[in-house]
């Protein structure tokens, strides 16, 4: 029964979701904004489940003076904070306005940090590229020519190199080449490969095939 | 001779002024046409069902107003009016603008006669077209517009529960190596060796996306190997539902390798569902814990190449496994093994070895093979230019 009722579910789901997208007929109609009012509503109440249990290992981290438990305590004294802030400091439901306690530490703290992470790609990008872009082989050293000349393309200085050209085979046209044929082609064959495999793994999870994701071998 | 020039002069000057002021003389006059004369009648008015709706709605067609022009800046749009066939008034119902041909009756009862007059307004001047014929909603069973894909569906549908059948039947099939899927057994078998810890990170979608189901399911797979390896497995989710299914899907996992005992709930923890406060606490965890092996399987952005640097950094070997093209150059980048889209769905059933599983992969190779046929019988017949083959696959 703990087995059969879930995949029941999915197996009814999967199947009426996919006859909304051919049938307009009322109710099927109005099924995928109640599926997803149902999301949004599940996964609002679900979220005290992952808030709980962050707090209860970060406690207890810092309770039994775990390894690096001085990091549990930043997430329970970052958590406690921003909620006093919010819900106390911050003119009720309009917490979120501007000048709030909330978008304060919103703001000041939250966004510069995001931003921190975000630019750390910069670095990574470059040590990254840095391994990817070494010609070992001959698949590599494509990739470096090809990287190579798609960087020159979209800068300036790659047209002004090659302005003694005719228009249509200076750098910025063979970096739009490059774009648009041969990494096109490449993106959409792996798009059609997806489409088939989303199909394909949806079939099996409504069928009942699948069942590593409802308990099952 | 004095007042022969006086004269001379003053025709100039009458000259002149008229020369001066005669387009504006002119301008006036059209002005006065403009807002006395009501603009001309819009024509040829048509309403019918909206196709492939719910209902409520009709469909307004005319041919615009011979002055509706983009020159004429006092003519102010249409009015679409309304009135129950035969002996209804007509009231207002909807606004269209200048230059619009087309618009909705979305306030329609089904199965109630409507007809449309539509009102061309210039100023405080309006005309009024003839009455459109009748014209009622009705909501349709079938979205003509999608039926290439409902053909679609079929047929690679079909095929995957052919070969699905077919694999049950005890037919052997084969299943191409994937690099990236041989070599989980290492990699969990490295991470038993080093005494280290092995992380899966499930990509920061929540579990309605098929690419964290595809990774959950692989987790499964992997979670069952590191039982049975008695290696020590951390899973920090950046969703709580997530969080719930990899929990039960590991529980399952551990129980059918015969080692309940080993699960541990805690290992399945939740860090925050911002993205990049979640790749900070990877980041973190991964600094810290030094795992020997990382997966990544499921959906993944901006923050795919902050994780997978930072386990190359501290040398994991890293399997990482996405459906989203503009994260996978950074994945191969920096990860040892990369599942490259389709095989990210295919991992559960190659891992798996189940007949069903692999039958139902077999099916999709249909799919590729009716998707390439597809496109070389476009590229023929759009070379020659017999007609356009692309509109066949326009989905509305």
């Amino acid at each position: 029964m703990r087995r059969q009722v879930p995949l029941l579910l999915t197996a009814i789901v999967g199947f009426v979701y996919i006859i909304q997208f051919f049938v307009p007929h009322k109710p099927f109609n109005i099924i995928e904004h109640l599926f997803t009012d149902w999301i949004l509503i599940i996964a609002a109440c679900a979220i005290w489940l992952g808030v709980l249990n962050l707090l209860k290992l970060s406690s207890e981290k810092v309770y039994k003076r775990a390894k690096d438990w001085p990091y549990a305590l930043v997430i329970i004294c970052g958590f406690f904070m921003i909620t006093v802030a919010g819900f106390f400091f911050s003119g009720g439901r309009a917490f979120q306005e501007s000048g709030t306690a909330f978008d304060y530490i919103y703001v000041n703290i939250f966004t510069p940090l995001s931003a921190t992470m975000f630019a750390l790609l910069a670095f990574f990008v470059a040590s990254a590229s840095y391994r990817a872009f070494r010609a070992r082989t001959f698949e590599a050293t494509l990739l470096l020519l090809a990287g190579f000349f798609v960087m020159l393309g979209r800068v300036p200085v790659g047209d002004l190199m090659t302005s003694w050209l005719p228009q249509g085979y200076r750098l910025s046209d063979l970096a739009g080449w490059i774009m648009m044929v041969p990494n096109m082609a490449g993106q959409r064959a792996i798009m059609i490969g997806i489409a088939l495999g989303i199909m394909s793994t949806s079939l099996r999870v409504i069928l009942g095939i699948e069942r590593t994701i409802t308990g099952g071998e | 001779m004095a007042t022969g020039k006086l004269r001379n002069q003053k025709k100039y000057f009458t000259l002149i002024c008229l020369l001066l002021f005669s387009p504006t003389l002119i301008a006036q006059t059209e002005s006065a046409d403009i807002t006395t004369t009501p603009p001309a009648p819009v024509t040829e008015v048509v309403a019918f069902d909206t196709p492939n709706d719910a209902g409520s709605s009709i469909t307004i067609r005319w041919k615009k107003s011979p002055d509706d022009r983009p020159d004429d800046s006092l003519f102010a749009g249409y009015k679409i009016l309304r009135a129950i066939y035969p002996r209804g008034e007509f009231q207002q119902t909807a606004d269209a603008p200048a230059g619009a041909e087309e618009t909705f009756d979305n306030e329609a009862r089904d199965g109630v006669e409507y007809t449309y007059r539509i009102r061309a307004v210039r100023g405080d001047l309006y005309s009024d077209s003839e009455a459109s014929p009748p014209a009622q909603s009705k909501q349709q069973w079938f979205h003509t517009g999608r039926i290439n894909t409902l053909i679609g569906c079929l047929i690679i549908g079909l095929a995957i529960l052919f070969f699905i059948n077919r694999a049950k039947s005890g037919k052997k099939l084969y299943i191409r190596k994937i690099a990236g899927l041989e070599a989980v057994d290492e990699a969990v078998g490295r991470a038993t060796e080093m005494g280290r810890k092995i992380f899966f990170i499930p990509g920061i979608q929540d579990i309605y996306n098929l690419q964290t189901i595809a990774g959950v399911i692989i987790l499964g797979r992997v979670a069952k190997l590191v039982a049975e390896y008695d290696a020590q497995l951390e899973i920090p989710v950046s969703r709580s539902m997530v969080m719930v299914a990899c929990r039960e899907t590991v529980k399952e996992a551990y129980l059918n390798a015969g080692r309940p005992d080993a699960y541990k709930e805690d290992a399945i923890h939740y860090l925050t569902d911002e993205q990049f406060g979640y790749a900070a606490g990877v980041d973190g965890l991964i600094v810290r814990e030094k795992p020997a092996t990382i997966f990544y399987q499921g959906a993944f952005f901006a923050e795919s190449l902050i994780l997978a640097e930072t386990g190359n950094y501290i040398g994991a070997i890293q399997i990482a496994g996405t459906a989203m093209p503009a994260q996978l150059p950074f994945f191969v980048a920096a990860c040892d093994y990369t599942l490259i889209g389709e095989e990210l769905f295919a991992a559960s059933a190659y891992l798996s070895k189940e007949p069903k599983l692999l039958g139902s992969l077999k099916g999709q190779d249909v799919g590729k093979v009716v998707i390439l046929l597809a496109i070389l019988i476009g590229v023929i017949v759009h070379s020659f230019g017999l007609f356009n083959f692309a509109q066949l696959f326009r989905v509305q």
